[in-house]
């Protein structure tokens, strides 16, 4: 067992944990964290994007102890008072049906647009390229990031 | 009606925005895996990488000492623990149905075959003991083809059954022989629908957990179908049904492949019996696509009987439908749902249907969005562009000569249906003005004059399904054991909300706030008052859950009725309370008023408190503001619609991209716009995603090569384009709301449009068939080959099965 300490969604935690566990595993499992959910086992899907030190990452992909001494923030932790524009944004464009894939889709889009405040369509797409939803087709999702964007019409 | 001040506005119709969404943005959810009841312990399954073997020996007790294990056990030690699965749909005499006990005992049948169970107590120790289970396999061949299957000397999948036909189903709607005879043409192709992994993008999961000394349970299960889990597992496990409860949480998705009973539910359940504690087991995703259901998986031969100029007389068709390795709930029934879809919006005079279940060494098959009607739209949709270009006719124009008029309905099919209401000329109008069709097809031209390498194809499908499954009479005669009815209670509380429990389980349709809107409306309530209860047994004692496009037709009118039968029992205490004879109270936005005294009301709200109070009460009224009520369909509901498809296929590379989708669909009457369209963008993207993207391969080995998101291309957003949606509105005569399904529409009408498309961009070089899905190695193939651009995979790989089967297996070394 490792000892690590993190920062989760503001919370400072200490705690052992196998070297093996994933972050993913380490944020339901262990600080119950269990609104990031998992949705396959090969990094393909993205449902459990979490924001690691300002990175996007995806938990399932990461360690817990590689997380040691880090800040952790997921879609729990996103909401500041009020929402996340990218929050009211999905809502508002009905870009989620199920919601399994939305808050690494919303994770996602955060990091996007820190990177490009304002991207055409071909840029949401692409930047979203490691999030995939089984519910949307996608069009509405691309609404709402460009909603979130200011760019919505 | 005039509206008055108080009145609220109407929500059906609206584009609200749903009352899901606060918590699936904001991660306040609770997904099955995100239970985790004191003392839970966790499920790992050791599962057959053999696709065929007997099992001579499972041996647990290497696992029961690994650290943290707390029970271990092979499929013999839990034979006392449960039956075998349930097959709910006996679709004809000859119909065979195999055992299919949760955990192997003798034999394993497909890659994913349960054969051990361990128990630990963490999620990690569980999956690391299933190293220590011994297993001896005596390898046996594998069955993967289904026409090798079918052939004399095969391998069995069950020797017990002593043959590998699960079922074979005949049925003649007119004379087609006479049709042939009459006709100039009798065209003929086979069409290959492939197997595909629904993908819901939650993996399925479970948790047990018994309560009052392991005497009742409640089971927590990502699933459709909380109701039908309920029953079978009584039946199943032995378990007194008023001691189970299900509840469906939080559900990631189904589209078709939760709406089953699985092999998990009961292992989780007898195990929680037998240990007195909670268990969890959750799917990886590699696990969920080993065993969870596939869809699709047939081999289609159609025959047109056409006359020269266009008329189609007669449709023969002939199903070769792969089962997979066992039946679950409605394996067999898939293909059979799909039969009266194949004429579709055409008036054919006859039509001679044939289907031939078949067993092999897969995964099982069942409901994957649409059941049979994606199916059968395909291949009538290509069929008939096909037919189209063997006649030289434009091939709208073909449908034009072919399709019932708007002016016919209701038009009772050649299979007996009777289609209420539809208007497939303005449709495809309003399709083809979004499409920009004249265009496009002035841009094909062009390109194909100038041999320009990028070239254009344009597809079109204009499809119907019948949906709202179900009327109850109907399924009976049919052989399925359950009805198609659902119910719902409308309450009023003291203060003047509504709940409303209804006997749906939504898993992303958004029922919370279409169902609101419903009740708000027959209320005269706001919408922000309604409270929707669904997805817990005990919360929820009736209902038949979600699937086959049913909710809002069957469901949502079942809520409309309760909603009213809640207004007939207030209007009496109103009467009462206002002192008038009930016959000249009258209702309207949630007011009653005395006929000719405009002063006197009553808001549904006092009446509600009124009858909380009780304290005066109408003589012979319970005055109890809540009331049940049902609705069994009597037909079924008639969505139609034309897609419109342009693909550009380079020729040099073979890569088919969409350049433009178009979707008009008629629904009938909507009631949230905005949940509307989001079902059909998603519809639409999965029957895309089976045109050009996705497909379950087979080796040689019954191995599932496509076994992680690695290797099955589940479309990401590059993959996909923007789509432009409208609507025309021909409300069905068949329900109080004009409602016709629209969740599996999309899905339905897609597929076809898209292969139309990309065949359409390459017909001139004599290709007239590219199997789905339409990779770019398998478009360059048809190019540069010719034929359909041959099997899953290249010849000389494992997973070619040649061109004249290609079925998804590979070559069968039976």
């Amino acid at each position: 067992m490792v000892r690590i300490q993190m920062t989760v969604d503001g919370e400072r935690r200490e705690d052992e944990v196998e070297p093996r566990l994933l972050l993913v595993h380490y944020l339901r499992d262990v600080v119950g964290k269990v609104g990031t959910p998992v949705g396959c086992d090969t990094s393909n899907c993205g449902a459990c994007t979490v924001r690691l030190d300002g990175m996007s990452v995806k938990s399932c992909a990461v360690l817990a102890v590689q997380a040691d001494g880090g800040e952790v923030t997921t879609v729990e932790g996103l909401a500041n008072g009020e929402w996340h524009p990218v929050q009211t944004a999905f809502k508002e464009c009905h870009a989620l049906q199920c919601g399994y894939c939305t808050p690494g889709m919303i994770m996602a889009t955060v990091d996007l647009l820190e990177h490009n405040p304002n991207p055409d369509e071909q840029e949401i797409r692409d930047g979203l390229e490691g999030n995939l939803c089984r519910c949307t087709g996608y069009h509405n999702i691309v609404k709402a990031v460009q909603m979130a964007a200011g760019g919505a019409q | 009606m005039t509206a008055t001040e108080e009145r609220p506005a109407a929500s059906v119709g609206q584009p609200l925005r749903r009352k899901e969404d606060a918590r699936l943005v904001t991660g306040r959810t609770r997904w099955t895996d995100s239970v985790t009841p004191p003392g839970t312990l966790y499920v790992a399954l050791l599962r057959s990488p053999m696709a065929h073997a007997r099992l001579t020996r499972v041996d647990v007790s290497a696992a029961r000492e690994r650290p943290g294990v707390v029970a271990a056990f092979s499929g013999t030690d839990l034979a006392d623990d449960f039956g075998s699965l349930p097959m709910a749909w006996t679709v004809s005499e000859d119909a065979k149905t195999p055992s299919h006990f949760p955990v192997a005992r003798d034999a394993v049948r497909y890659v994913g075959d349960a054969i051990a169970v361990v128990v630990a107590n963490s999620r990690y120790g569980a999956v690391d003991a299933l190293e220590a289970v011994e297993v001896d396999y005596e390898p046996l061949p594998v069955v993967l083809d289904m026409e090798q299957a079918m052939a004399g000397g095969s391998q069995l999948v069950h020797e017990d059954l002593g043959t590998n036909v699960c079922y074979t189903f005949h049925e003649e709607h007119g004379d087609y022989e006479a049709s042939k005879a009459r006709a100039d043409v009798v065209f003929k192709r086979r069409y290959v629908n492939q197997r595909l992994i629904p993908n819901a993008m939650e993996p399925r999961s479970v948790v047990a957990d018994p309560t009052a000394g392991a005497d009742s349970f409640t089971l927590w299960s990502a699933t459709q179908v909380p109701h039908f889990v309920r029953i079978f597992m009584s039946l199943v496990c032995g378990i007194p049904e008023h001691k189970i409860r299900v509840i469906a949480p939080d559900v990631g998705g189904g589209f078709g492949s939760k709406l089953d009973i699985y092999a998990e539910e009961a292992i989780c359940l007898a195990l929680a019996r037998r240990l007195g504690r909670p268990v969890k087991w959750t799917a990886s995703r590699s696990e969920d696509y080993q065993a969870t259901i596939h869809g699709r998986d047939l081999i289609q031969d159609v025959e047109i009987a056409a006359t020269t100029d266009g008329k189609m007389l007669g449709l023969r068709v002939d199903l070769l439908s792969d089962m997979g390795a066992y039946l679950q709930l409605l394996t067999p029934s898939i293909p059979l749902l799909g039969r009266y879809m194949y004429p579709a919006i055409y008036k054919f005079e006859t039509h001679s249907f044939h289907c031939t279940g078949v067993f092999t060494n897969k995964t099982p098959t069942d409901a994957y969005r649409g059941a049979g009607r994606p199916e059968a739209t395909y291949a009538i949709e290509r069929a008939v562009d096909d037919l189209a270009a063997h006649l030289g006719v434009e091939p709208l124009e073909l449908r034009r000569r072919n399709w019932i008029g708007h002016d016919e309905f209701p038009y009772t099919t050649v299979c007996g249906l009777e289609y209420d209401s539809g208007n497939y000329e303005a449709a495809t109008e309003k399709a083809l003005d979004l499409f920009g069709y004249d265009a496009l097809r002035a841009e094909q031209a062009k390109r194909r004059e100038s041999g320009d390498p990028v070239q254009l194809g344009i597809g079109i499908s204009t499809y119907t399904e019948m949906c709202g499954l179900a009327p109850s009479r109907w399924l009976g005669e049919k052989g399925y054991v359950a009805g198609g009815w659902e119910r719902a209670t409308v309450r009023m509380t003291p203060l003047g909300k509504a709940e409303v429990v209804v006997g749906t389980s939504p898993h992303g349709q958004g029922h919370v706030t279409t169902f609101s809107q419903i009740a708000a409306d027959a209320l005269g309530v706001p919408f922000e008052d309604v409270e929707i209860i669904v997805n817990d047994t005990a919360a929820v004692p009736w209902g038949l859950d979600t699937y086959g496009s049913r909710s809002l037709v069957v469901g949502g009118t079942a809520v409309r009725r309760a909603a009213e039968s809640v207004v007939d029992k207030a209007k009496l205490l109103a009467a009462h309370l206002l002192e008038a004879d009930p016959a000249d109270v009258e209702f309207d936005a949630g007011t009653f008023r005395v006929k000719g005294t405009p002063s006197a009301t009553k808001t549904i709200q006092e009446v509600a408190f009124a009858s909380f109070t009780a304290h005066t009460m109408a003589e012979g009224s319970d005055a109890i503001l809540t009331a049940d009520n049902l609705m069994d369909p009597e037909t079924f509901s008639y969505p139609h619609g034309t897609h419109l498809c342009a693909v550009e296929v380079d020729t040099e590379t073979g890569m088919a991209k969409i350049r433009k989708y178009v979707c008009v669909d008629d629904i009938g009457k909507v009631v949230n716009p905005l949940i509307v369209e989001g079902q059909v963008h998603g519809g639409v993207a999965q029957g895309i995603a089976q045109a050009l993207y996705e497909e379950a391969v087979y080796d040689d080995g019954g191995n599932l090569v496509t076994g992680t998101m690695v290797d099955y291309l589940v479309p990401a957003p590059p993959d996909l384009p923007s789509f432009e949606t409208g609507r025309t509105e021909t409300p069905s005569t068949t329900n109080p709301l004009g409602v016709k399904g629209v969740g599996e529409a999309g899905t339905i009408a897609s597929t076809p449009a898209v292969v139309n498309a990309v065949v359409d961009a390459i017909r001139h070089f004599g290709v007239d068939d590219v199997r789905m899905p339409c990779t770019p190695e398998r478009v360059w193939r048809a190019i540069h080959q010719g034929g359909a651009g041959g099997a899953p995979a290249a010849e000389g790989t494992v997973a070619y099965g040649g061109d004249s089967t290609a079925t998804t297996a590979g070559g069968g070394q039976a």
